[in-house]
């Protein structure tokens, strides 16, 4: 029949077709996987490799009566120190922090960081430091003669407890993360209140009429906000409207000669707003999955609609909004454009104390090397990047934990 | 014999209970914050806009007066040095504004005391300050940014922008919806259990590490491919094809959800005509799900439109009114951040500049969110 020959004269051609697209479809997919190993891979060929380290003073020559500089006791210390550098410089250190009150460590990398001075003149990445080690031996050699090629781990114990520094020898992340946790803890404080309050509220207080439903609607419209927009109205209202309280001058406990309201208040309220509508709309899917006969359960036994909420359905809804706002959290937590337009600071050495101080963030911290020209700096973004995804890695890790265990326990 | 019952009073009554209403008033205040935040955003993006374009800015054109006047004086000597202003242009003595009517020799022949100001004498040495009015018209078709210059056209950040999001689209779209439907439709359970949230990495990674993706990987990698000086260093390819895999899981993750939404008696329906599974896959599940997928779509574009540090990093710094895709130039976004990166200065060109490029940028991501949603509603197939 011809129907049946046209039909099976066709199939083939049908199932080559579809085999054809199944390969363009796995391919996508391919893609999709080799982007996220390229970016890891990327991160990783920052971080790690070989660099040429150039003393200024060949420590060697530091030591005194034949005992080497790391085995010196403080008041030695701080006379090679007095020897190499100019006496203003030392009154200034005498100044930030008075000599008898350092300890020997702290003088000794003060003359690391001031005498010896060891300074990256030439950097190689991962890929080149393991494919070529012999080539990027040679070329060290030959164009830096009196460095020493070392294999450096950009992100190290140093970087981790170092403050910022313009020179990227003893740069680190101390006071970017200690920025982070800042920024992070006040915007918690706000919005995980604030927004299960919210989510209660819609899901179990609010009858259906106009206003609840342009609540919501507006709450959904929130969430696609570009964060930017949330750092021009946290610089419209926390740090000028309200710059006397967010710079704590109204409180008294700052000066208000210098005090401005670019502090980790308004960065913390900012990141707050930014991420309250994806903790409502978390915490509401958490709440809407709590059965309805234990609301009238408790209902029958003659309990009060709040105390339904408080004993019953919060309890039970706990595990899933703890995780919603985890993952809110380490939404907020790599934010970065909202802080640089609120005004977060630069440069920064010296640790947060409290909300009413000056800041930075470790996102803020990635950005500003990368941006840098020297390509020096780039590795320490790449050390950063690894900081910051480990910091996200263990809030999502400590997510699903959560959830687990809660789950368990039901 | 039974007593009479005494009526408890109002037993069966509903007791108001003040600590429940308090409590309720609360948990409302905290649902009415999020109007708030948006009145806010409205407001004060609206307030500064206006100011914006409804104020004369004042610019120092470092041209201080060479000798001093009366207030009769209409010709004003002025030295060499400074930007020169142009007949018609409205200029600022100490307070005093004048109009330049012409320019005489160098000299600045003026009318003195406009707009309600008196004239006054002035000491040789004080500094000319120019008028600039930015007019909604010429912001919407000017093509050069140049505030400090009188220039206010937003075409060129626009451009970039939209360029940017194109690209990022032209990405993310092909290999958002092709994963979607490789697994909702193919792959074995388990594989999904274990791709899926392999893809769902790539949407937790902070936005400011693709930027130096961009920069580092992306960036030498265009360079490599089609020549030094073809791609400069900074371009807008690099920075949307970087976009373009940041919003890849957001495609495929929304696209997928509503592929696997459709009822399995479709495909069974399909496979008992005859289709093959491609058949199926692109003619019955793909267009019952067209409205979840329009609605990624669109969420995507709106969120590569607000993407701002990866073309903050790898787009370049500076506005340029360009279709070259390796060339460099500064998006929305990445004007915002440049713009306020240092210690902004209230009230000055550049702070209200910022806020009506914000209006811009919310109106233009309040429309797609709010156009994606009436999508899902229209569109929407219910199957039951």
């Amino acid at each position: 029949m011809s129907t049946n020959n046209l039909h099976s004269s066709n199939l083939p051609g049908r199932h080559r077709l579809g085999r054809v697209w199944l390969v363009v479809f796995q391919v996508a997919l391919v893609v999709g996987v080799v982007a996220l190993c390229a970016l890891l891979f990327n991160i990783l060929n920052g971080s790690f490799g070989y660099v040429a380290v150039q003393d200024k003073v060949n420590p060697a020559t530091l030591a005194v009566d034949g005992v080497p500089l790391e085995e010196l006791d403080k008041d030695t210390l701080i006379q090679v120190l007095q020897a190499n550098i100019s006496a203003g410089l030392m009154a200034r250190y005498e100044f930030d922090k008075p000599f008898a009150e350092r300890d020997a460590g702290e003088v000794y990398d003060l003359i690391l960081e001031r005498v010896v001075a060891p300074e990256f003149v030439a950097q190689w990445s991962l890929y080149e430091s393991l494919t070529n080690a012999g080539e990027v031996r040679a070329t060290a050699a030959q164009e830096y003669p009196e460095a020493r090629l070392e294999f450096r781990s950009w992100l190290n114990w140093h970087f981790l407890r170092a403050p910022q520094s313009s020179y990227p020898e003893i740069a680190g992340v101390r006071t970017a993360v200690l920025g982070s946790l800042w920024t992070i803890s006040i915007a918690v404080l706000f919005a995980f209140p604030v927004g299960v309050a919210a989510a209660v509220y819609l899901q179990e207080y609010a009858p259906d009429n106009l206003i609840n439903r342009i609540i919501q609607t507006n709450i959904t419209n929130l969430a696609g906000v570009p964060s930017i927009i949330y750092g021009i109205l946290g610089l419209a209202i926390f740090v000028r409207a309200l710059g006397a309280f967010t710079s704590g001058i109204a409180f008294g406990v700052t000066d208000p000669a210098t005090a401005n309201g670019r502090t980790i208040l308004s960065a913390g309220l900012t990141l707050g707003m930014l991420v309250l509508p994806l903790i409502i709309i978390n915490a509401q899917e958490a709440i809407k999955a709590v059965p309805s006969s234990l609301r009238q359960a408790s209902y029958g036994l003659g309990a009060t609609r709040w105390e339904t909420v408080w004993h019953h359905v919060l309890p039970n809804a706990m595990a899933g909004i703890m995780t919603g706002t985890i993952l809110a959290i380490s939404r907020a937590i790599g934010e970065t454009a909202p802080l640089i337009v609120i005004g977060a600071s630069t440069f920064i050495q010296v640790d947060p104390e409290g909300p009413f101080s000056k800041f930075t963030t470790l996102p803020i911290q990635i950005y500003q090397w990368t941006a840098r020209p020297q390509s020096v700096f780039r590795n320490l973004a790449g050390g950063a990047s690894l900081v910051l995804l480990g910091l996200l890695l263990t809030m999502n890790a400590t997510a699903i934990i959560l959830r687990n265990r809660y789950r368990r326990s039901q | 014999m039974a007593t009479p019952r005494t009526p408890a009073t109002g037993s069966l009554k509903r007791k108001p209970r003040l600590t429940e209403l308090v409590i309720q008033s609360l948990l409302f205040l905290c649902g009415l914050l999020s109007i708030f935040v948006t009145a806010g955003i409205i407001y004060e993006l609206g307030k500064e806009s206006l100011l914006f374009f409804g104020r004369t800015q004042w610019q120092l054109t470092n041209k201080p007066i060479a000798a001093a006047i009366s207030p009769a004086d209409t010709a004003i000597e002025v030295g060499a040095v400074g930007t020169p202003a142009q007949p018609g242009d409205l200029l600022r003595i100490n307070g005093e504004i004048v109009r330049l009517v012409t320019i005489e020799n160098g000299a600045y022949v003026v009318e003195r005391g406009v707009n309600d100001t008196l004239p006054a004498a002035h000491a040789a040495g004080v500094v000319l300050e120019k008028g600039i009015d930015p007019s909604l018209a010429e912001f919407f078709t000017g093509t050069t940014w140049a505030p400090h210059a009188g220039l206010f056209g937003v075409l060129p950040l626009l451009n970039a922008t939209l360029m940017v999001s194109g690209i990022a689209i032209l990405v993310a779209l092909p290999l958002g919806l092709a994963t979607a439907i490789y697994l909702s439709e193919y792959a074995s359970p388990k594989a999904r259990n274990t791709l899926k949230p392999v893809l769902e990495v790539l949407a937790g990674v902070p936005t400011v590490v693709y930027g130096y993706f961009a920069l580092t990987f992306m960036t030498p990698l265009l360079r490599t491919i089609f020549g030094q000086d073809v791609v400069q260093i900074y371009n807008t390819a690099s920075a949307g094809i970087v976009i373009g895999i940041l919003i890849l899981p957001l495609v495929s993750t929304i696209s997928e959800d509503a592929l696997t939404a459709v009822p399995r008696s479709l495909r069974e329906a399909a496979y008992g005509l005859g289709a093959t599974r491609l058949e199926t896959a692109v003619r019955i599940v793909l267009p019952a799900a067209f409205s979840g997928i329009a609605a990624a779509v669109i969420i995507a574009i709106s969120r590569a439109i607000g993407e701002t540090m990866v073309v903050a990093l790898a787009a370049g710094a500076g506005p340029a009114f360009t279709f070259n895709p390796f060339q460099a130039a500064e998006t929305m976004t990445g004007h915002i951040v440049r713009i306020s990166g240092g210690d902004l200065s209230y009230d000055s060109l550049d702070y209200n500049s910022i806020f009506a490029i914000g209006l811009m940028l919310f109106l233009m991501t309040l429309v797609l969110n709010i156009f994606s949603q009436y999508i899902v509603r229209r569109f929407r197939e219910v199957y039951e």
